[in-house]
């Protein structure tokens, strides 16, 4: 504990010392620095920044050393987050590799692997998509079909990926690719990282009702993957697939706890776009609705508390698997009841006549429809706790 | 904060668990009902959970407590939330001993608690007046004479009031119907003259009773705390309350969800187990998900009494609100994926879903505590 205590310290003195002013101001989304060969740095303070927090590790601050990682303990790591919280500091760089490939390869990766791909993440050279979902391919995503044969020495892939988010953007995918189409669907498939400039590798974005672009469909024609991009076992594909949606659901859960933007949340919008009467909300049904949601999210936010305690105690925990449907599901609600709380000035889409905040949150709106789907669809997290955490008979 | 049990509290949770199960599983309600037992709960059983040390847990060393907190007292009530035990733990355990502890005098402390840890003396909280939880709507008057008090007026849903020894009465001294300025609370006994008591029988078998007080006279020492400044130690007093028996309808949920879960492995329909019908599937996921936030919050709450005073209005309202919906939301789903049987008075499904509904209306429902929550937040 004093331990922490005097981490805790030290972290806040070094924040305060490293952290540029403009880097604890909220952020605008253009801003957010994403690495990889394409990425550019919105001004040179993010990029001192960035710099900075790379060089002590805490672009991964839980990853090993000897990767490149900041090595701090889950408990040291959360003091980090609440102590760059408290001083609004921005995140130096986003990637689908922190969140998610990066675990999966220390998991599963071999020592090659990870002196190459680990530390080229903490480092923000390589921006990664993440190659699962096909067009037959969504929720029974074990059926999928893009396929790599076996030629000596490499791999052929062929086939295609969809809804890959900002594969245009990206230098590596890592793929879901059937290698074995004569078993059970499972035991088939394989784990592959493909290089996306790769002769063969195309992408063709897909604009949302969000308005932005941001996934691809994604093809493969003819692409040769060398043999060492494998990671775990041939045809051993789905348990690595599986341990990253573990990373996926739960980065999911905490998206909305965890916002780059000055977003508006309820309880601020309804002292800008509401009636009160005598202190308090003068419409008793949007009143009631933001009561609900305000407990739901203080729910919620304990139990994402507990979650990390009963990990850290070696618990293992049911919260953990409902965490993904709960908060993507509160993320809906909360965009809903900003829409009903902001009325018609909760419409605007683009132009002067609204705030950047005012289309932002209308913007937020549309996206969160996509929060119960990607990663897994509610339905599927539902099929799943039933699964495995009630353990209902399967049909 | 500790949203997860100590080695110490999980022993404990598994002693009660054990206790109850032979002690008081839901057949001993059942036959307490069928009976019509005068006294709605076993006394041998209050004897052996005061022995375990039950109705001491949340009171200090210095008076005979076991001071082990209110995580402590949450695991038992929570336990006896699934065997729906029949005692006196809540009325007297926690509401009482906590009035006691927040507002008694030396004096009251060094008598009164060590009795009620031992399980000789209960206590019951005579504060409604109407058929929603108001704590400041009172109109039960307390007048000073001399160095005596007179109490007129009458209270309704007073839980175990017909069993218990003493009541406390929440009076009004000054001030007007709704103010929370100028209450008083004033010990009674329950046998004192002009006390009259009647039982009432409510769906969930368990014990409450309406009270008439007409010129009940005490001395002036029976004073709780400041005469007029009531509501200090009663709303700390009723918010311990609400996170106590937040811990037992956690037990309800538990146990019918429990019980019920079991029934979609063994029951068959249509040649499958209705278990794999994937609307009941859902159905089940989702209640398992409100199960794991209000755990959450239940345990929040519960170490916030002793650990976070200052925030415990918040954690109060909220967990009692979340509770409530979880056992209305539980107990309704828990009959109908029963099907016809769950109907039946032989199923004991019917027992959980009677009692959810007496605990959600108990110091509080969904309504006030929303509104209070809203009120606290600044809306
Ligand atoms: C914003 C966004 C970003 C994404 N990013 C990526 C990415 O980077 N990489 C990637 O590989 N994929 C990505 N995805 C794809 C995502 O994983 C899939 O959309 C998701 O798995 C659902 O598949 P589907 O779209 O084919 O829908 P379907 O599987 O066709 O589902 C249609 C409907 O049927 C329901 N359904 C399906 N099966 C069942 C069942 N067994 N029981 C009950 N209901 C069922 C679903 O819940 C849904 O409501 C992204 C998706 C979104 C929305």
């Amino acid at each position: 504990m004093e331990d922490l205590e005097q981490f805790r310290l030290e972290t806040r003195e070094w924040l305060e010392a490293n952290c540029p002013e403009s880097q604890r101001q909220p952020m605008q989304r253009e801003e957010q620095y994403w690495g990889g060969r394409r990425g550019k740095f919105p001004s040179e303070d993010a990029k001192v920044w960035f710099e900075r927090m790379r060089d002590k590790g805490w672009t991964a601050p839980e990853w090993p050393t000897q990767y490149g990682g900041g090595g701090l303990t889950p408990q040291q790591g959360r003091i980090l987050k609440e102590e760059m919280k408290r001083i609004n500091a921005r995140t130096p760089v986003y990637g689908i590799g922190i969140w998610m490939l990066g675990p999966a390869v220390l998991e599963y990766g071999n020592e090659e692997q990870k002196q190459k791909h680990i530390r080229a993440i903490v480092n923000g050279e390589t921006r990664w998509a993440q190659g699962y979902s096909e067009p037959g391919a969504g929720s029974d995503l074990a059926s999928l079909q893009c396929k790599a044969e076996d030629k000596g020495d490499h791999f052929l892939v062929n086939g295609s990926k969809i809804w890959t988010t900002a594969a245009d953007k990206c230098d590596w995918i890592f793929c879901l690719v059937r290698t074995d189409p004569d078993v059970k669907k499972q035991e088939g498939i394989s784990f592959l990282l493909i290089d996306m400039d790769d002769p063969g590798v195309s992408t063709s974005p897909i604009p949302l009702i969000s308005g932005e672009s941001e996934f691809c469909q994604t093809f493969f024609d003819n692409v040769k993957v060398p043999k060492e991009n494998l990671v775990g076992e041939l045809n051993k594909g789905w348990s690595v697939a599986k341990a990253l949606l573990v990373h996926e659901r739960k980065l999911m859960a905490e998206l909305g706890s965890d916002s780059p933007r000055p977003i508006l949340v309820p309880n601020a919008a309804a002292r800008l776009y509401l009636e009160f009467e005598d202190g308090k909300i003068a419409d008793p049904r949007l009143r009631s609705d933001l009561v609900d949601y305000d407990m739901r999210m203080q729910a919620v936010a304990l139990t994402h508390f507990r979650t990390f305690e009963e990990k850290a105690a070696g618990i293992r925990s049911a919260a953990a698997l409902v965490m993904k449907y709960v908060g993507t599901e509160a993320e809906k609600t909360k965009s809903e009841l900003l829409l009903a709380i902001m009325g018609s000035r909760g419409l605007g889409w683009e132009g002067d006549a609204f705030t950047d905040q005012e289309i932002d949150t209308a913007r937020l709106w549309a996206m969160s429809k996509a929060m119960t789907i990607a990663g897994g669809s509610s339905e599927i997290q539902l099929n799943l706790i039933a699964k495995n955490v009630l353990e209902l008979p399967q049909s | 904060m500790a949203l997860v049990l100590t080695e110490e509290q999980r022993l404990l949770q598994d002693t009660a668990k054990n206790f109850l199960e032979s002690n008081a599983p839901v057949g001993a309600l059942r036959k307490l009902r069928d009976d019509h037992d005068p006294l709605g709960y076993s006394p041998d059983l209050w004897r052996q959970m005061a022995e375990m040390g039950w109705a001491s847990i949340i009171l200090p060393e210095a008076y005979g407590g076991l001071d082990f907190g209110f995580l402590g007292l949450g695991v038992v009530l929570e336990e006896s939330g699934r065997t729906l035990a029949a005692s006196p733990l809540f009325a007297s355990g926690v509401l009482g001993a906590s009035t006691i502890i927040l507002g008694g005098s030396e004096e009251q402390k060094q008598t009164l608690l060590p009795a009620i840890a031992g399980g000789e003396l209960t206590l019951a909280l005579a504060l409604e007046e109407s058929n929603h939880h108001r704590p400041t709507h009172i109109n039960t008057t307390a007048t000073v004479q001399g160095d005596e008090v007179v109490l007129n007026g009458s209270k309704c849903f007073v839980l175990d009031g017909h069993s218990a020894d003493q009541l406390i009465v929440v009076a009004r001294t000054s001030g007007a119907e709704r103010d929370s300025e100028g209450l008083t609370l004033v010990l009674v006994d329950r046998t004192a003259d002009g006390v009259t008591c009647q039982r009432t029988i409510l769906m969930d078998s368990r014990n409450a009773a309406d009270i008439q007080f007409a010129n009940v006279t005490v001395p002036a020492g029976n004073i709780i705390g400041q005469i007029d400044q009531g509501w200090a130690v009663l709303e700390p007093v009723l918010d311990r309350g609400r996170v106590a028996i937040a811990a037992e309808m956690m037990g309800i949920a538990l146990e019918a969800f429990d019980r019920t879960s079991e029934y979609l492995k063994e029951r068959e329909q249509f040649g499958a187990v209705i278990g794999t019908f994937q609307a009941l599937q859902h159905r089940s996921a989702h209640i398992q998900s409100e199960i794991e936030l209000c755990r959450s919050v239940l345990l929040q709450a519960l170490s916030t009494v002793d650990d976070a005073p200052s925030e415990l209005p918040l954690l109060a309202s909220l967990a009692k609100t979340r509770l409530n919906e979880l056992v209305k939301l539980v107990t309704n789903e828990a009959v109908q994926m029963h099907g016809g049987i769950g109907v039946t008075d032989e199923l004991d499904i019917g027992f959980f879903l009677k009692r959810a509904r007496v605990t959600m209306q108990i110091l509080g429902d969904s309504g006030y505590h929303k509104d209070r929550y809203a009120t606290l937040c600044g809306y």
